[in-house]
């Protein structure tokens, strides 16, 4: 498989189904491990490093049962390439921004990603559509089980898997859940439950994590604490609190219908409106709008899209997806042409009543 | 889009979210030296930052290099990766009020690995052999890059066997 097959579909973890797939897009667990007699990566020489990828290759070559894992030499890939799995969420920005042998193992319908030689040894990736954290633990917890049949990973009886950095020691384990809250965002009550999350120890990012604007109104919110805690009790913690932030972001919908629907309607209306018309637009406006309609469809105020053709276009229109899809290199103002071009060729697709080529479909 | 820590420039390790009372959140980059001080003051709002200093006297920092990657907490500060399973050992009094800011714990309670390490000694030792395998083909004494790769070799095997 190549990845420019991969380009026209979509992970699974955009599906746009599961529970409360209105609110949480998706549910991801990531496990941290390192091999025991082998130094962290940043004490690691070139020759090592193809040592531990060598190891590791042949350990986790068929932990995924009948789905066999596709394997990507991460550096050799190209800058676009890389760009390209960091936009679909199946490496991070470490690994595709690192130096020096790295890798990754992707499950074909992407809700399984292994990163080898990125800060730790081995990440190894649970992502699904919806509202799903505790089957992503399980999932992951199953793989890290059968890797560990075949290589022993560093760990002390005090401190748990022990991790380069020290934000990770323990269970190794970053939870999270990214959930799209344009309602809260809009009537900004995000602040405070941002200050809710902060005293129970949870952090909130944005798509694309630290660092990165919670544009679109997406934000990740995930396990600071690694050590002390049990897996289970990390993830009841992120069990408690989603529903009660998807119960807010629906709150602050019903009031927004109540109390301003007009205006409302009309917000999503010409964000609509625009993403048809409009002859250039940047990636920002596009979130932004698509954040809006995304929000228009789930309250029937748009009734001629599907929810999962909206969640597409969230990805296909980030800089490499965009590039990928028209097979060109395009920089500036010819990017924002295309992806202009792009939206208004998607959006006209869903009138016809049957789009000639639905490699949507999955 | 590296995050540099705002009050040295040195790489930003730690990453919190500051809630303002009235105002929104905002994102607040350290190094573990910076991020360490500004916890000790978020601590503590009587203190003030130039006072700090005094309480680092109960812990002094240790010049000591890891024996088996080589790694020192200094270059831990700087760079804020450990580099070997056994710097947990060796930096283990620097690294406890470290940790006991980022997770408010000390202890393990999660997930045991089925396999154990089954002798620690030789996992270390292991790492050892193949730090001395990287020095060794740098200088191109390739004769002694050899004799450390039989080593290992036959330290693997011994790890694969099941019991003894
Ligand atoms: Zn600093
Ligand atoms: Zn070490």
């Amino acid at each position: 498989m190549d990845l420019n097959d991969l380009a026209p579909r979509n992970g699974e973890w955009l599906r746009g189904d599961g529970s409360d797939a209105d609110i949480v897009i998706s549910s991801r667990v990531r496990l941290a491990r390192n091999l025991a007699d082998f130094p962290f990566c940043s004490r690691a020489d070139e020759a090592q490093r193809r040592d531990i990828e060598n190891k590791l290759r042949t350990s986790i070559g068929d932990v995924h049962g009948d789905q066999s894992l596709i394997f990507f030499d991460v550096g050799r890939l190209d800058d676009l390439d890389r760009q390209f799995l960091v936009e679909r969420q199946l490496i991070s920005r470490e690994l595709a921004s690192g130096q020096g042998s790295r890798s990754v193992a992707i499950a074909p319908r992407e809700d399984v990603s292994l990163m080898v030689n990125e800060e730790d040894h081995l990440r190894l990736q649970v992502l699904h559509s919806g509202y799903s954290v505790r089957q992503c633990w399980e999932t992951v917890n199953k793989l890290d089980d059968l890797v560990e049949e075949r290589v022993t990973f560093a760990f002390s009886e005090e401190f748990g898997y022990l991790t380069a950095c020290p934000t990770n020691v323990g269970t190794g384990m970053r939870a999270s859940v990214m959930l799209h809250l344009p309602a809260l965002s809009m009537t900004k009550q995000i602040d405070r439950v941002f200050r809710a999350l902060q005293k129970i120890q949870l952090a909130v990012r944005g798509l694309y994590g630290e660092g990165s604007q919670a544009s679109g109104d997406f934000y990740q919110i995930s396990n600071n604490i690694t050590l002390g805690k049990t897996e289970d009790a990390i993830i009841s913690n992120i069990e408690v609190v989603v529903p009660t932030i998807v119960n807010y972001e629906r709150t602050a919908r019903r009031s927004l219908i109540k109390e301003n629907k007009q205006t409302l309607h009309d917000r999503v209306s010409r964000a609509y409106g625009i993403l048809q018309a409009a002859q250039t637009i940047s990636s920002e406006e596009t979130m932004a709008l698509l954040s809006s309609v995304r929000m228009g469809v789930n309250l029937n105020l748009i009734d001629d899209v599907r929810i999962d053709l909206i969640n597409d276009l969230f990805i296909h229109t980030q800089p490499a997806h965009l590039q990928k899809l028209e097979g060109r290199p395009l920089e500036g103002e010819d990017r924002n042409i295309a992806r202009a071009s792009y939206l208004r060729k998607r959006l006209s697709e869903i009138h016809r009543t049957k789009p000639p080529t639905d490699s949507q479909a999955n | 889009m590296k995050q540099k820590c705002q009050v040295c420039g040195e790489r930003a390790v730690i990453h919190i979210t500051q809630i303002e009372e009235e105002g929104a959140a905002s994102q607040l980059h350290f190094c573990y030296r910076h991020a360490q001080d500004y916890l000790k003051e978020s601590d503590n709002p009587s203190s003030s930052p130039a006072s700090g200093s005094s309480e680092e006297e109960g812990v002094p920092e240790t010049s000591v290099a890891c024996p088996v990657c080589g790694m020192t907490f200094a270059k831990f500060r700087e760079t804020g990766r450990l580099g070997c399973p056994n710097d947990y050992e060796i930096f283990r009094t620097e690294l406890k009020p470290l940790l006991e800011n980022i997770h408010g714990n000390l202890r393990h309670v999660g997930k045991v690995p089925k396999r154990l390490p089954i002798d620690a000694r030789r996992q270390t030792e292991l790492i050892k052999l193949r730090q001395e395998i990287q020095q060794a083909v740098a200088i191109e004494d390739y004769e002694r890059a050899a004799l450390l790769r039989d080593q290992i070799d036959s330290l693997e095997k011994e790890e694969k066997r099941p019991s003894e």
